[in-house]
């Protein structure tokens, strides 16, 4: 029993000291890590407070997904942070007065207060003896909360649809298959047919590929114009945009 | 419970004020704001296991369950509208935002 209640403290303490770290710091990359250490405490108060499987959630939800969602968040947007606590001093008098107060009416709400003798008999759920606390949480969780789960399912559902509707954007640069307009291709759209007489080369014809044309001007020179005749195609290009 | 459900309120009652305190100080950052929130809900949960512990009743954790399921989707939505923001804007300072003032 002084274990548990030695760890309760350490614990504790821990938890409130870094709480007020996230609050106060400065950086808020330092922010999400003590935010990180504030979840690994609170789920050493769950297993003290005997709820394992809570705990272990707590920790996998919070530190694996939000907390890196945050830190995720705070890296990636290019943020002037120094700017943001200008007004630091100017608001922390108000805030102080409004936890002092707020503090004062939960110590006197809390210190009058305990548990009515009646309280045992109106529980929705006792614990049952003999089994771990995450064969019982399944147990009632997916017979008498089951609408309540599944509820909740729907809750994440739309802040995931959310969150992408929210953040998604079309990406104009980057280059996509389009099986529509590929399928729908013809080759008089893509090909040139033209006539290159027996020792006149491609240069000459000025019938190089667009893409070198463009690169080596000196390929583009005029040469000995060749006036061809209509006949059969021998030669292949590309024309520049069909694809 | 090992620990009476006292030591358990008063440790969530300091965490509940810092939060609400963090919300007032960090006036102009969404980030630290919505890191508040997840402090206040924090305590929140706390509460609800300290009772479940010391009452016997399975309830409180299983709507521990349920107020992370909504902290989590709140905090994926409020970090969503913040990127958007400062993709649009290039900041997040909430006293700028009063674009739906008309």
């Amino acid at each position: 029993m002084i274990f548990a209640q030695i760890f309760f403290y350490l614990f504790a303490a821990i938890l409130i000291v870094s709480s007020v770290m996230v609050v106060t710091s400065r950086n808020p990359v330092h922010s999400v890590l003590f935010l990180i250490l504030c979840f690994f405490n609170a789920a050493a108060l769950f297993l003290i407070a005997g709820a394992e499987f809570l705990a272990f959630i707590l920790i996998i939800v919070y530190v694996g997904a939000v907390a890196v969602l945050f830190l995720f968040v705070v890296m990636m947007l290019d943020i002037d942070f120094s700017e943001l606590r200008a007004g630091v001093q100017r608001y922390a008098p108000i805030g102080a007065v409004v936890g002092i107060i707020l503090l004062l009416e939960l110590v006197m709400a809390v210190g009058g207060w305990k548990i009515a003798p009646a309280a045992a008999g109106l529980r929705m759920t006792p614990m049952p003896f003999g089994i771990s606390n995450t064969d019982a949480i399944g147990r009632i969780l997916y017979t008498q909360y089951a609408f309540l789960f599944e509820t909740s399912s729907v809750v994440l559902m739309v802040a995931m649809i959310g969150a992408i509707v929210l953040t998604h954007r079309e990406r104009t640069r980057s280059k996509s298959q389009n099986i529509a307009r590929q399928n729908a291709r013809q080759p008089a759209d893509a090909l040139t047919m033209m006539d290159v007489p027996i020792g006149v080369g491609v240069k000459q014809l000025g019938i190089l590929r667009p893409d070198a044309a463009r690169t080596d001007p000196a390929l583009t020179a005029p040469g000995p114009k060749v006036t061809l005749p209509e006949g059969d195609a021998v030669a292949v290009t590309h024309k520049p945009g069909a694809h | 419970m090992p620990i009476g459900i006292g030591p358990y309120l008063v440790v969530s009652s300091i965490l509940l004020v810092v939060g609400i305190f963090g919300i007032f100080m960090n006036r102009k950052n969404v980030i630290t704001i919505l890191m508040s929130i997840e402090l206040i809900l924090l305590a929140v949960n706390l509460n609800f296991v300290a009772f479940s512990g010391e009452l016997h009743d399975l309830t409180g954790q299983i709507f521990t369950m349920f107020v992370l399921t909504v902290a989590a989707a709140e905090a994926a939505i409020g970090l969503a509208i913040v990127v958007t923001y400062f993709r649009n804007r290039g900041s997040i300072a909430v006293e700028d935002v009063n674009l739906m003032k008309g």
